[in-house]
């Protein structure tokens, strides 16, 4: 602590207990951890330094952004230093001749894109706590958002980023360019959960904002042909730009909250952005709407102006506030489904909520098939938080037993660590365990998180029902 | 799907044979079609084929998700995904009908249509495949959101099978738009970047923009209503036989090409000025970012301007492939993965770099 504090300015090392509460969990509140220390460097210099003392004396080190992770990726450990980027504030340059921004790991997402506006150019990625998330924390969980259906997650909108390695050592992955000589080692880096480095600067892709941008609002009497509308949507052809479903349950808190007229008697609620050129979101609009129709949607609302598209997008952006309104608090699940599956899904999720007692909104990017079923619980009623991660553990089941994943933008940080080895076998993890020693020999990066260990995943299988599949299928059970 | 009767699933045969190479310390040259051996270095091995280990596993044409054993011949793919209005928006360039989809994604190779709809890593979904110990992996899926583990699909597109033998590979394909325009206008390379500049920074729906040392060439992809607002405000000769000529800029037919020589791939920010590190014939593709010249120039030098640029460059001459040298730390980087995933180094030995 002594060789820390020597290596950081004043106040940039804390470790009185009031001051590191705020650290103490991310954006999932369940999971919560007082860090042995927080340190808060100003400079690349700084970081290598924490990084090789560290390294030296094997302190386990949490990188953390802003914080508002949702898988608990940035939990500290009681014998671990948590090194926060949030010092790392400057937007270094913006390139309007080649459509680049390079920043510093702690600018925000809004910060980009306000940098850009001037220029007509934006940074694409929007998760939903674009205005304080951070670029460093968009990398670590190679963040999505509303509008990846059609501009891609993080990976396809960062050309570079420089980090410091476990042993302190400053590498640049990427190039300004499109491509790097060798591996591509930006694509293994991005959404490794700070295991493999700390992100200290980026290079991102800046896009031109589309002229035009209408939103379709449509109603539908059941899930299944909201289902349908989606397949049939992009069987026909269009890209839209946002593809989002609500089921009733999310509708009603929703207009509740923000009364964006949305009509409560749907079973299923589709919002379809369409952007682009004028002429030819005039164009997607008539193929989109035929759509939609044929499917089965029984209301249909065109924004026909930029104050009514973000009206409408307000109930969707608000669904999670606004659920928190009608339960004590809840738990958003993620996972990803293949598209077809939606439907089967729902109806699955709906017979587990009823098994579990416990209700789920369903609110989710239907366009990529990735689900985010809400499940409201009071946390103040002894064992229910137990019961939920029970049922959320089944949902996640389910997205994997329906050819799906177990999560599609949150990540796995220390929440679905068990999840995980649904998902992977023992050669395949024992192949990122690999991975990781290749960038952190000594393992002190964001310990135990991401990647289970083989011990874990063989305990949680001798106990576990893989897949729904029971020992001796063929006997009766009551 | 395709010619069923040529499917097979060799996954066993080539584990087999991959675990008595690693266990005899064999190097082994992976080949699919042999349609680039000269994108990289020669490389001393027993030749190892996934040419017969081939099939279309899975395509739902609205899913956007096509699955296809390595084998699986470019040209396949392209025609089932063709049947059913879409296709691969990075257009792979071949170079030959007996290209494999293994090959592509282990080449990592992208088209014109690179900067504006992403690059081959960008689509690859999933893979399975044969580490250096004969041991068969899963890494990735068959869905577009995906942040499960490390993302080792992408990370072993381009690796050039020297980190494993793609066995199978699930891409995200797209609907092809319904229409595509290309205009021509004469334009010295300056003023194309300076054109290609205003240009990218407004919402056209480009798809593929390169100058032929005379000039350049804008490709649009899009609805009716939206090729003609772009056309209209932009300007130029319409190409008549557009598909043929982008084809040659993809696969290299074109007479910027034919000329033998040692050729030089630049790879930097799309509008770096001076054009090039020297004189010399320019094909400029990729909006910029892409450029082919024909310079001679001490390897070293070229290295350092491309470097300073940001981007790096790669020396093609008498059929091989020199790259740009890596950074010790990066190079050492790339060491210790090699070997997490081929331990005994038998996969493609120096085929991207002499020492790896």
């Amino acid at each position: 602590m002594q060789r820390l504090r020597k290596a950081l300015p004043e106040g940039a090392l804390l470790s009185k207990p009031e001051e590191l509460r705020p650290y103490e969990c991310d954006g999932l509140t369940a999971y919560r951890q007082l860090p042995l220390a927080v340190a808060i460097p100003e400079t690349v210099a700084q970081v290598q330094e924490i990084l090789r003392i560290c390294e030296e004396v094997r302190l386990p080190v949490i990188p953390r952004g802003a914080g508002t992770g949702l898988s608990a990726g940035a939990l500290p450990r009681k014998d671990g230093l948590v090194l926060s980027m949030a010092r790392f504030r400057n937007i270094l340059a913006v390139d309007p001749l080649n459509r680049t921004a390079r920043v510093e790991s702690g600018v925000t997402n809004r910060a980009i894109s306000e940098a850009a506006a001037p220029y007509g150019l934006f940074y694409a990625p929007d998760p939903s706590s674009g205005v304080a998330c951070t670029i460093g924390g968009n990398i670590a969980e190679n963040a999505g958002g509303l509008h990846c259906l059609k501009y891609g997650l993080t990976v396809h909108n960062v050309l570079s980023v420089k980090i410091v390695t476990a042993k302190g050592n400053l590498l640049t992955l990427g190039a300004q360019g499109f491509d790097s000589p060798g591996f591509d080692l930006l694509a293994l880096f991005i959404g490794s959960e700070g295991l493999l480095g700390v992100v200290v600067e980026a290079t991102v892709r800046l896009l031109p904002r589309p002229p035009s941008s209408r939103l379709i609002l449509a109603a539908f009497p059941s899930v299944e042909s909201a289902a349908r509308a989606v397949r049939l949507l992009i069987g026909r052809g269009l890209m839209p730009a946002a593809l989002e479903m609500m089921d009733n349950l999310a509708i009603r808190a929703a207009e509740d909250f923000v009364h964006a007229g949305y009509p409560v008697d749907a079973a299923a609620l589709l919002l379809c952005e369409l952007d682009g050129l004028p002429e030819e979101v005039e164009d997607q609009i008539a193929l989109a709407e035929d759509s939609l129709r044929e499917s089965g949607a029984n209301f249909l609302r065109l924004s026909s102006s930029e104050e009514e598209r973000l009206l409408l997008w307000k109930g969707r952006k608000s669904a999670f506030p606004a659920v928190g309104r009608i339960a004590p608090d809840y738990y958003c699940m993620d996972g990803t489904i293949p598209r077809r599956a939606i439907p089967a899904a729902l109806r699955r999720i709906a017979e587990l909520s009823n098994a579990y007692g416990l209700r789920v909104a369903n609110v989710f990017h239907a366009g990529d098939g990735n689900l985010h079923p809400l499940i409201l619980y009071d946390a103040s009623r002894p064992e229910e938080l137990e019961r939920v991660e029970k049922l959320g553990g089944r949902i996640l089941e389910l997205c994997v037993e329906l050819g799906g994943v177990i999560t599609g933008e949150h990540g796995v940080g220390a929440e679905k660590l068990d999840p995980m080895c649904l998902q992977f076998r023992a050669p395949e993890l024992r192949q990122f365990h690999r991975i990781k020693t290749a960038f952190d020999p000594h393992g002190i990066l964001n310990p135990g998180k991401a990647v289970p260990t083989l011990h874990r995943c063989a305990e949680l299988g001798a106990m576990h029902v893989h897949q729904g599949k029971v020992p001796f299928p063929e006997i009766e059970r009551f | 799907m395709g010619n069923e009767d040529e499917d097979q699933d060799l996954t066993a045969a080539l584990a087999e044979g991959m675990r008595q190479a690693h266990d005899a310390k064999t190097p082994l040259y992976l080949i699919g079609g042999d349609t680039k051996p000269f994108w990289g270095r020669g490389v001393e091995g027993r030749r190892f084929s996934l040419l017969g280990h081939r099939g279309v596993i899975r395509y739902e044409p609205t899913e956007l998700v096509l699955t296809a054993r390595a084998g699986t011949p470019l040209v396949e793919i392209h025609r089932l995904l063709a049947a059913h209005g879409q296709w691969l928006p990075f257009e792979p360039p071949s170079f030959g009908s007996a290209a494999t989809l293994g090959g592509t994604i282990a080449c990592g190779l992208s088209g014109p249509a690179r900067p504006f709809l992403g690059a081959a890593r960008d689509f690859v979904l999933g893979v399975r495949v044969l580490d250096g110990r004969g041991q068969v992996l899963r890494f990735g899926g068959e869905v577009i959101k995906n942040v499960a583990g490390y993302d080792v699909a992408r990370f072993l597109t381009g690796a050039q099978g020297t980190l494993g033998a793609l066995l199978e590979v699930s891409l995200k394909v797209h609907p092809k738009p319904p229409v595509s325009e290309t205009l021509a206008r004469k334009e010295s390379a300056e003023a194309a970047i300076q054109l290609l500049v205003e240009l990218a920074a407004q919402p056209f729906p480009l798809t593929a923009a390169c100058h032929d040392g005379e000039r350049l060439f804008l490709r649009f992809h899009g609805t009716e209503g939206a090729l003609q607002a772009a056309t209209n405000r932009i300007g130029g000769d319409r190409l008549a036989d557009a598909d043929s000529f982008w084809e040659s800029v993809r696969e290299q037919t074109h007479p910027f090409f034919s000329e033998p020589g040692p050729l030089w791939r630049l790879s930097v920010p799309p509008a770096t000025l001076p054009l090039a590190p020297g004189r010399g014939a320019l094909f400029l593709d990729w909006g910029g970012a892409q450029r082919w010249w024909k310079g001679l120039a001490e390897p070293a030098m070229v290295w350092n301007w491309a470097r300073e640029k940001g981007g790096h460059a790669m020396l093609f001459d008498s059929g091989q492939c020199h790259r740009q040298p890596i950074d010790p730390d990066l190079l050492s980087l790339h060491k210790r993965l090699k070997h997490s995933f081929d331990p005994e180094g038998i996969l493609n030995p120096g085929r991207l770099y002499e020492t790896l």
